[in-house]
C-alpha cells in the first residue's frame, strides 16, 4: 500500500484497497467523533444532550454560550477549576524533580539492584487505581493527611513519577556520556556540568515527563474521590459527581475546554519530540 | 571518574603491583572509584525511592494487611474470648455460665465506650442478624441491671443467645488474624468443618471476577480488531501522512478520561445522538430506541474507545520495523496476497499484538470510572465492588481482600508483560 496500485491489479485487489481505506476511515471516525461531537453540543441553547431541530437548521437561536457562562460563574465549578490548577502544578514539580534525579541515577552504569528499584519506582503506574486509592485512603487517614491539600498533592506526585522516569530514561539512552567527561576535563564541577551540559540535552524528556505528570494529576479522579474532601474537589471530581447524579450540560462546556487543553498539550509534546530528535541527530529535519 | 584511570603511565612499580599515580594499588583505586559512583547514583535515586515507598507502597501494604487483620473481637470482648476458648462448639451444648458472665462484663465496658455496635457489624458480615443482636443487647445492658444466672438473662433479651451457631461464629472469629475476608471474597465461608463454598445463589464475587475477566477480554479483542487495521495503515503510509493521521489516535489518548466517558454517556443515551440519528434515518422507530447505556454494551463500547490508543501505539511501533521486502519476496515466490499476509507479515506482528493486548487487558481489569458511569448494574467491574465496600458498606476487610486478589492478578499479568516487552521498553506517546 506504500505505492499506489500497480496497473495490473485485479478488480478484487482494487476493491479491497478501497474497502480497507473505508474501514480505516470508519475506525478513525469512531476514535475522533465522540470527542468532537461534544464541542457543538456544548453550545446548545437548551438543556438537552442532543442536537435540537434549531441546531440542525443552523439557526443562531439554537446556539448559546450559557453553559460556558455557567462554568465561569458557578462557584462550584470555579472552586473545582481553582483546585485543579493548584494541585496539578505542585504534584508535577514534585514528581519531575524527584523523577529526573532518579532517572539520572538509574542511567549510571553500576547501579546495584537496578531492576528491583525500577520495578518499585514504576509500580504506581501498574497498580490499579482503585487499589492505590483504597490504600492511600486508609494510610493517609491515619497520618491525618486525608482530606488535605498536601495529601492529594503527595498522592498525585507518586502517581506521576513513573511517567517522568520513563521519558527521562528514554532521553538518557541517547545521551553521550563523554560530554560529561569533556566538561569535567575542562574544569567544570559536577553541578555546573549537570546544569550546563546534561540538563539542556535531556530537557525535552524532562518537559514531556512533566507534561505526563501534569495530565496524570489533572485528569485523576479515583484517588481524589477517596483521599480528598469537598474542599479538594477538582474538575474531574466535579464532572464525575455531575455525571453520576444530576447530569448538567455545563459538563459539556467543561469537556470542550478540556479538549482544547489536550490539543495544546498534544502539539507541545510533538514539538518537543521533534526538537529532541534533532538535538540527538536522529532525524535530519 | 577518578584520576586513577586517566594516568596509566609510570603505573608499574618495582614490586610488580600495578599502581595509580598517587601510589595506591590500581585495583583498590578502581574499587574506590566504583564505590563512589555507586554511592552517587544511589544518592540520586534515594529521594524518589523513599518517597514512593512511603507515599505509595506502605499504603498498599497497609491495605493488604487489613484483609487478614481481625483484632476487633479480641479487643471488644477480651474476657469472653478467653473463657470461650475452652468451649467446644461441636459439643452441642451452649457455653456455660462463666462465659455469659464474662460477656456481661465485657459488654458493660464496650457499651460505655460505644464500640459494641462495631463488633456487631463486623460479625454481621459472617452471620446476618448479629448486628441487631448486639445493638439490642447493648441497649438492655445499659438500661437494666443484670441478675444471675446471666445465661437466662441474656436469652431473655434475645433468644439468639441460646443459638449455638451464634457462639460458634464468635469463637471462630476471635483469633487476631482470619482468612474470613479472603474466603468471603471467593464466595466461601468459614464453617465448623473449615472452609466451604457458599450456597449457589449467594455467590456474587466469583461471578463478578469472572465477568470482569470476560468483559476485559472482549474489550481487548475489540481493541485488537479495530487497532490492527489502523496500525497497518499507519505503518504503510508515507511518514508525513502517517504523522497527520497519528494525531487522530493521539488526541483521544490525551483527552481526559472523564471527557470521553461523558461523551459516550451523551451519545449512547436513549434520547442521545446515536438513537436520534437511527430514528431519523428510519432504521428504528421512536418506540424501539436501543438501550446502549447502563449495561454491558455501554461499558464495552466506551472502554474500547478509551483503551484503543494503547493497542494502536505498540502495534504501530512493531509494524514500523517490519521490512516490506519480506512480503514482496513472498509474493515474488508466488504467494497470494492473503498467504503473504497471513504466513509472512502477520507472524512478525505477534510481539506487537502481545504487548498491546496485555497492556489493554491490564488496564481494563482495574477500571473503575467508566464502568461506574456507563455500566449500570450489569456492566460493573470488581473495582466498583471494592469502592462500594470502602465507601458505602464500610466492610474494609472484604474490600482489602478483593483488592489483594485483583492486585495479584494484575502483577501476574505484568510479569508476563515484562517478559514479552520489558518494563524499560514502555513507550509513551
Amino acid at each position: 500500500m506504500s505505492s499506489p496500485l500497480p496497473p495490473y491489479a485485479s478488480t478484487l485487489q482494487i476493491t479491497w484497497f478501497y474497502a480497507f481505506r473505508v474501514i480505516c476511515g470508519l475506525i478513525f471516525f469512531f476514535l475522533i467523533f465522540p470527542i468532537l461531537v461534544i464541542v457543538p453540543l456544548s453550545f446548545n441553547a437548551q438543556d438537552f444532550f442532543t442536537f435540537t431541530p434549531e441546531m440542525l437548521r443552523l439557526d443562531p437561536a439554537g446556539y448559546s454560550l450559557k453553559h460556558y457562562v455557567d462554568f465561569f460563574t458557578n462557584p462550584d465549578w470555579q472552586q473545582a477549576l481553582w483546585n485543579s490548577v493548584t494541585i496539578a502544578p505542585a504534584a508535577t514539580i514534585l514528581a519531575t524533580v524527584l523523577g529526573t534525579l532518579a532517572a539520572i541515577g538509574l542511567s549510571q552504569s553500576h547501579v546495584p539492584y537496578k531492576s528491583a528499584i525500577m520495578a518499585i519506582l514504576i509500580s504506581p503506574m501498574i497498580v490499579p487505581l482503585i487499589i492505590s486509592a483504597a490504600g492511600m485512603y486508609f494510610f493517609y487517614s491515619r497520618l491525618g493527611l486525608q482530606g488535605t491539600y498536601i495529601g492529594v498533592v503527595l498522592a498525585h506526585a507518586a502517581l506521576g513519577t513513573p511517567f517522568v522516569i520513563i521519558t527521562v530514561t528514554a532521553t538518557l539512552v541517547g545521551f553521550d556520556r563523554s560530554l560529561v567527561r569533556a566538561a569535567a576535563s575542562m574544569g567544570a564541577d559536577p553541578v555546573t556540568t549537570f546544569f550546563k551540559v546534561q540538563m539542556p540535552l535531556i530537557m525535552p524528556g524532562v518537559i514531556s515527563g512533566a507534561l505526563f505528570a501534569f495530565i496524570t494529576s489533572f485528569d485523576e479522579v479515583v484517588v481524589v474521590l477517596f483521599l480528598g474532601s469537598a474542599s479538594q474537589k477538582t474538575l474531574p471530581w466535579q464532572m464525575f459527581i455531575g455525571l453520576r447524579e444530576q447530569i448538567s450540560p455545563t459538563i459539556l462546556a467543561v469537556a470542550s475546554v478540556m479538549v482544547a487543553l489536550s490539543i495544546v498539550l498534544l502539539f507541545t509534546l510533538e514539538m518537543l519530540r521533534r526538537r529532541s530528535e534533532r538535538l540527538r541527530g536522529l532525524s535530519p529535519g | 571518574m577518578s584520576s586513577a584511570t586517566d594516568t596509566p603511565s609510570d603505573a608499574i612499580a618495582g614490586d610488580g603491583i600495578v599502581r595509580a599515580a598517587d601510589g595506591t594499588p590500581l585495583k583498590r583505586s578502581l574499587a574506590r572509584a566504583l564505590r563512589r559512583e555507586k554511592l552517587r547514583s544511589f544518592l540520586l535515586i534515594a529521594p524518589l525511592l523513599a518517597f514512593v515507598v512511603i507515599s505509595f507502597l506502605l499504603p498498599i501494604a497497609d491495605m493488604l494487611f487489613r484483609s487478614v487483620e481481625n483484632n476487633i473481637v479480641q479487643d471488644t470482648i477480651p474476657e469472653t474470648v478467653q473463657t470461650l476458648a475452652s468451649w467446644d462448639a461441636d459439643s452441642g451444648e451452649l457455653p456455660d455460665e462463666r462465659v455469659f458472665a464474662a460477656l456481661y462484663q465485657d459488654l458493660q465496658i464496650a457499651v460505655e465506650k460505644r464500640i459494641h455496635t462495631r463488633l456487631g457489624s463486623r460479625l454481621n458480615y459472617e452471620k446476618s442478624g448479629m448486628s441487631g443482636l448486639f445493638r439490642k443487647t447493648g441497649r438492655d445492658v445499659r438500661r437494666t441491671e443484670a441478675v444471675a444466672p446471666y445465661k437466662e438473662w441474656f436469652i431473655a433479651i434475645d433468644e439468639d443467645w441460646g443459638d449455638i451457631e451464634v457462639w460458634a461464629v464468635i469463637k471462630r472469629y476471635s483469633p487476631p488474624y482470619t482468612p474470613g475476608y479472603f474466603l468471603n471474597a471467593v464466595d466461601a465461608e468459614l464453617t465448623a468443618e473449615g472452609a466451604a463454598m457458599k450456597p449457589e445463589n449467594e455467590r456474587i464475587y466469583l461471578t463478578l471476577f469472572w465477568r470482569t475477566l470476560v468483559m476485559s477480554l472482549m474489550i481487548t479483542l475489540s481493541c485488537l480488531l479495530l487497532g490492527y487495521p489502523i496500525g497497518y495503515l499507519l505503518s504503510h503510509l508515507p511518514a508525513r501522512s502517517a504523522n497527520l493521521l497519528m494525531i487522530l489516535v493521539l488526541l483521544p489518548f490525551w483527552t481526559s478520561l472523564l471527557v470521553r466517558t461523558s461523551a459516550w454517556k451523551v451519545l449512547l443515551q436513549q434520547q442521545g445522538v446515536i438513537n436520534d440519528f437511527l430514528v431519523w434515518i428510519n432504521l428504528i422507530d421512536d418506540a424501539g430506541r436501543l438501550v446502549m447505556i447502563n449495561n454491558q454494551t455501554g461499558t464495552i463500547i466506551a472502554m474500547t474507545h478509551i483503551l484503543l490508543p494503547f493497542m494502536i501505539l505498540p502495534l504501530y511501533s512493531v509494524m514500523q520495523t517490519i521490512s516490506p521486502s519480506y512480503v514482496r519476496a513472498a509474493k515474488s515466490l508466488g504467494a497470494s496476497d492473503w498467504t503473504a499476509f497471513w504466513r509472512v507479515y502477520f507472524p512478525q506482528t505477534v510481539p506487537g499484538i502481545g504487548a498491546g493486548a496485555i497492556l489493554v487487558f491490564i488496564l481494563a481489569i482495574g477500571y473503575y470510572i467508566t464502568p461506574e458511569l456507563v455500566g449500570g448494574t450489569s456492566g460493573i467491574f470488581i473495582s466498583n465492588r471494592i469502592a462500594f465496600h470502602i465507601s458505602t458498606s464500610l466492610n474494609w476487610g472484604l474490600a482489602a481482600a478483593l483488592g489483594t486478589i485483583l492486585l495479584l492478578l494484575v502483577l501476574a499479568l505484568f510479569y508476563v508483560y515484562d517478559r514479552i516487552v520489558g518494563i524499560d521498553n514502555v513507550k509513551l506517546g
